[in-house]
């Protein structure tokens, strides 16, 4: 059974309030995608679809958008993991080539945030957890995460300051990416100022500056088998390895606040199946909905033991220039968390990267790459590892 | 023909209830009595907090009813500053994890401890509550 590649990547810019309705978004991440694949829409004989429900009043967007993008009648379908979706797209798009059903499969990932609140927002997001024993307490994401950063503050003496060098990084590369819905620079001490608005308490250890942006958005991938890829591509992507896994949606049923076991189940398949350790990786995209999940990421990966994220965070590590440059595009908390796009454009990231497409925030010569993306707090973990042979 | 009856007692667990009809609905009639309640599985004794209907490991439905008695370990806590639509009036609260040994419990701090009173690692009690809008819920105290 032959490879499976990535022939073409997409997206939009993530913005607040994109003027269009979600099959105009679809199509502009999908329009975006095609420029780069240099296909034709009738080459691609499957799409998936992907994003976290009731952002929108669309029920089963798949067939919507398989309509407004012409790809009737070729098969199409809607999938979710919250957060993680577009990587689990990427997974089933993965699977439905290696079995030598479909030939190339588009994986949409989108999210239109915008229609409601912030405060509606955070209530979708909270009814993500486990909604008869959680949600009734008044849950959200940026709390749970915060009972991890807690925790894992407690336990490993990691600080405030750490956390917000995180922060300090995404800017740092969110300034110079267009396609970035948070383009301004945050500096160390907007953290500790109590003046400055990123030092707001959300939910305490966190504040606002350690949480993602909500944002409006839409990602797009194209797969293709082996021969497929050879045929149409010019500078396909390898997929190597994918994990994934889950854990207990309730926090009663986890066993640490400390890591996010799921994701590092997940990454160990990844490796094993790429047949690569942690330190054969390039350049990595993970989930830093808030800057804990990026130190939580940089544990479940092996780029550091446990508690030792802050060192590689301190030593500037995860920079460009650093051994293992980590979201260098400007992540979740600077380019934006439009929940089903993301995943899709962390592989669009990592696949320039490894083109050498990447422009200003490419690294030097990378040969392997890993996408982290995962969703609810730790629930759905997906691990995506790719290679330029 | 009479109208159905429905048991939709758990639509008072909770500031807001997102469950009416679940067949675990006699904790909410236990929380009312004052008493906050986990299931065991008869057949191979499994302790479940949040209480559960049927058991995972050997798939079966008949539980029994225990008190989460005594105190658990406070494991992670983060005090919100924002809620969700619906808990404005709430705020802030704490949300926490207590670990019993055997089974862990998810819920909210007593709005009397202060900051300063509360750090990981320490004893906690399960107080079943009734809050300010008639609902009721259960929260952590000092034992």
């Amino acid at each position: 059974m032959g490879k499976v590649a990535i022939i073409g990547v997409g997206q939009t810019a993530f913005v607040r309030g994109y003027p269009g309705s979600i099959r105009e978004l679809a199509f502009d991440g999908f329009k975006d995608c095609m420029a780069d694949a240099q296909i034709a829409v009738k080459d691609i004989d499957a799409s998936v679809v992907c994003s976290a429900p009731e952002y929108d009043k669309q029920r089963s967007p798949s067939g919507v958008f398989a309509e407004y993008l012409g790809l009737n009648p070729q098969p199409t379908f809607y999938v979710e993991s919250l957060c993680s979706s577009s990587s689990t797209g990427l997974k089933l798009a993965y699977s439905m080539i290696k079995s030598g059903l479909h030939d190339v499969v588009a994986v949409i990932g989108f999210q239109k945030m915008s229609e409601i609140s912030s405060a509606e927002s955070q209530e979708r997001m909270g009814r993500g957890t486990d909604v008869q024993w959680e949600s009734p307490f008044g849950t959200m994401m940026p709390a749970y995460y915060a009972m991890f950063a807690g925790a894992y503050m407690e336990k490993y003496g990691a600080t405030l300051e750490d956390l917000a060098l995180v922060r300090v990084k995404a800017s740092t590369y969110g300034q110079i990416n267009d396609k970035a819905v948070y383009r301004k620079a945050v500096k160390l001490e907007m953290l500790s100022d109590p003046e400055n608005p990123m030092s707001g308490p959300v939910s305490s250890p966190l504040r606002v500056g350690d949480c993602c942006a909500n944002a409006d958005g839409c990602s797009c991938v194209i797969l293709a088998s082996e021969e497929k890829a050879k045929e149409l591509s010019k500078k396909p992507v390898w997929i190597l390895g994918l994990g994934s896994a889950s854990a207990p949606v309730n926090m009663a049923g986890r066993n640490v606040f400390t890591a996010l076991d799921a994701a590092e189940i997940a990454a160990n398949q990844a490796y094993k199946m790429a047949g690569i350790s942690p330190k054969d990786v390039d350049v990595a995209e993970v989930h830093d909905c808030f800057t804990i999940a990026e130190m939580l990421a940089y544990e479940a990966l092996g780029f550091a033991g446990p508690g030792e994220a802050r060192d590689l965070v301190r030593g500037k590590e995860t920079y460009k220039e650093g051994s293992i440059p980590v979201n260098v595009d400007g992540g979740l908390l600077s380019k934006g968390h439009p929940i089903g796009a993301t995943g899709g454009s962390q592989v669009r990231t990592i696949v320039q990267q490894l083109r050498g497409d990447a422009g200003e925030i490419q690294v030097k010569d990378p040969e392997i790459g890993l996408v982290h993306n995962i969703g609810g707090v730790g629930l759905y973990a997906n691990v995506t590892i790719l290679g330029r042979a | 023909m009479g109208k159905r009856e429905v048991d939709d007692r758990f639509k008072k667990f909770g500031t807001v209830s997102f469950t009416s009809i679940t067949k675990t609905n006699d904790f909410v009639s236990q929380l009312e009595q004052g008493k906050v309640m986990g299931t065991k599985c008869k057949e191979c004794g499994l302790q479940f907090f949040p209480p559960r209907a049927d058991c995972y490991q050997c798939l079966s439905s008949d539980m029994e009813w225990f008190e989460v008695a005594g105190t658990g370990k406070l494991m992670a806590f983060s005090k919100l500053k924002y809620g969700p639509v619906g808990f404005e009036d709430d705020l802030p609260y704490c949300i926490a994890v207590l670990d019993f040994n055997g089974y862990k419990v998810f819920g909210r701090i007593d709005k009397e401890l202060e900051d300063t009173e509360i750090s990981i690692g320490m004893d906690m009690k399960v107080a079943a509550n009734t809050l300010p809008n008639g609902q009721l819920n259960y929260i952590f105290q000092k034992p």
